[in-house]
């Protein structure tokens, strides 16, 4: 590790040099901490900082490396969490003003599970309001950058990560990093803000692929907190990045290559299907036909459930509050039109109105009807192939304001990770090339239910065939 | 898929969401855009098909009726935005 920079190691690095005391989590955190500071007023990816905790629990690691015990596979590294997980003591916003100051009385099961195998919080990243966009722009907290290009889009809506249309892995993919979505189920979603609660997941974004792996491993696991977490056995997903690929049938779905697609995303996917073959795996051609539904399903079911879910911000318990009105009804709809950005008050608008009398069956019903088709559709590809590779973007990162003002184009961005929400399967983007202009490209595989080991095995093979710069340069 | 500016107003009023004027007539031409677009879910026969609220089926789940208490009422009290000793206060709630 001599000579490398600390930022640029990975986790487990990381995680093995302070257990075999070659560094102290106390060097490490104040490295990272110093790189906020120079690189944050540029990309704006933190919120919150927490220098002072951070160093105090880096200490507190170090004193008990020191007296011959570790916590937790994390132990000792910094990571950060997206302000959409609650965090007892440190305020947690989820990109709004309305709860702009927000302290939460508890700590979400991720932000637990990741204290207690031994992670040092640097902070709190930025993050699109309440996670609705896909450039991080609808935060309250101005937009956040990539760090490869500052004046384009880092993706939306993390931050790493939570994600309910493809909110880890889109800019995961644009900003050349690993982002793992897990099955719907695999990740308690306790102390996580909820958007569409049918289709929010939390997970990973990390800089390797066994990174990610090492902490999905962390993360995942039945909640009594939250029922629709699943119990079933969480498996060494590590291992799985080593498992070989050989024999190994990749579906290509026809839909996901159509038009739209960005010419330098495709032939990057396309190199990496060939390193996953050089490898001995297969490569299928499948069809998912009902793809061209999904976004339009999935632009009813996130608003219906996002109003719902947001009718809690009402200036009552927690949160900002309107002064001055003179009834409670009124406090209610000025806190709400005041505390919510436009993207917000969108969403809320159309799925009140999806779910308001006399429109209910024919859009939320319908939508849900729509939703089983896309399902199926993924059913029948997997009684044939064991991964599905796809674009996890149709292009690399577009520019800040490009889209901003037009919400359909927006949310065409999302169009190849939406359809893994409604079927509730797991996927993961990895790095696989660069565009002209020097921009990531992250290719995404799909797995079945709860077979999130399938694609980190791909996605690792994918990951050591093919090399590519994972830190941006710093004056970019 | 035209919507009408009252129908925006009437949504707004369910949603509790104070609108400016600008914003409702943003709002009826996002809103009728986004709703066109929507609505090609409209070409798809679904009758018969069943609706789906959970993508991965586990049946419903049961736990004991048992007393977790929270314990830190203070701690969800001090995020009130209004509150007298132990209530959250808001402003009157029958309005003249």
């Amino acid at each position: 590790m001599a000579g490398i920079p600390v930022h640029e190691w990975t986790l487990l690095d990381a995680a093995r040099a302070i257990r075999e005391r070659e560094v102290s989590s106390r060097e490490l955190t104040r490295a990272l901490l110093e790189r906020i500071d120079r690189v944050n007023p540029r990309i704006n990816a933190y919120i919150t900082v927490l220098p002072e905790q951070a160093m105090r629990d880096a200490a507190a690691c170090d004193e008990e490396i020191a007296a011959g015990g570790a916590r937790g596979p994390l132990h000792g590294v910094p990571v950060a969490l997206k302000a959409i997980f609650c965090t007892k003591g440190i305020r947690t916003t989820c990109g709004s003003r309305i709860l702009h100051d927000f302290d939460p009385p508890y700590d979400a099961t991720v932000t637990g599970k990741i204290r207690e195998a031994g992670a040092v919080l640097l902070g709190k990243q930025n993050m699109d309001e309440f996670a609705m966009g896909s450039s991080t722009e609808t935060s309250w907290f101005g937009p956040a950058r990539n760090p490869w290009a500052t004046d384009r889009i880092p993706g939306g809506s993390s931050g790493g990560g939570t994600d309910t249309g493809g909110s880890i892995r889109q800019p995961a993919s644009l900003c050349g990093v690993v982002g793992m979505k897990p099955t719907y189920g695999r990740v308690s979603r306790y102390g996580m803000v909820a958007f569409a609660s049918s289709l929010d997941q939390g997970g990973p974004i990390a800089r390797t692929v066994p990174d990610a792996a090492a902490v999905l491993g962390v993360i995942a696991g039945h909640d009594r907190r939250d029922s629709t977490s699943v119990d079933v056995p969480v498996p060494d997903y590590l291992a799985a990045t080593g498992r070989s690929v050989r024999g190994m049938r990749v579906g290509l779905p026809r839909e996901y290559f159509a038009d739209g697609l960005d010419d330098s995303v495709r032939t990057a996917v396309e190199k990496a299907l060939e390193a996953l073959v050089s490898l001995g795996a297969e490569s299928v051609e499948i069809s998912l036909p009902h793809t061209e539904y999904a976004l339009a399903t999935y632009y009813i079911i996130g608003p219906a459930e996002a109003s719902s879910n947001l009718a809690r911000y009402d200036g009552v318990r927690y949160g900002y509050r309107s002064e001055g009105a003179k009834g409670l009804i009124e406090m209610m709809s000025r806190t709400r039109g005041e505390g919510f950005g436009a993207e917000v008050k969108r969403r809320i608008m159309i799925g009140t109105y999806a779910l308001s009398a006399g429109y209910y069956e024919a859009y939320y019903g319908k939508a849900q009807k729509v939703r089983t088709l896309l399902r199926r559709d993924f059913q029948e590809a997997f009684a044939g192939v064991d991964v599905i590779l796809t674009p996890t973007a149709p292009t690399p990162a577009f520019r800040i304001g490009e889209k901003v003002d037009d919400p359909l184009t927006m949310y065409l961005s999302d169009i190849y990770t939406i359809p893994c929400n409604l079927a509730g399967i797991p996927g993961i983007s990895v790095p696989c090339g660069m565009s002209p202009d020097g921009l990531p490209i992250g290719a995404q595989l799909l797995g079945k239910h709860f077979d999130e080991e399938a694609i980190f095995a791909a996605a690792a093979a994918i990951e050591r065939e093919i090399p590519l710069p994972r830190v941006a340069p710093e004056e970019g | 898929m035209a919507i009408t500016r009252e129908e925006v107003l009437h949504v707004a009023r369910l949603a509790r969401l104070a609108l400016s004027s600008d914003e409702a007539d943003r709002m009826r031409e996002q809103l009728g855009d986004i709703l066109a677009y929507i609505r090609q879910l409209d070409r798809l026969d679904t009758s018969g098909v069943v609706p789906t609220s959970h993508a991965v089926e586990t049946g419903t789940p049961y736990r004991d009726d048992s007393v977790h208490p929270f314990g830190e009422k203070e701690e969800i009290l001090k995020n009130a935005p209004d509150r007298e000793d132990d209530f959250f206060r808001v402003p009157r709630i029958i309005e003249d």
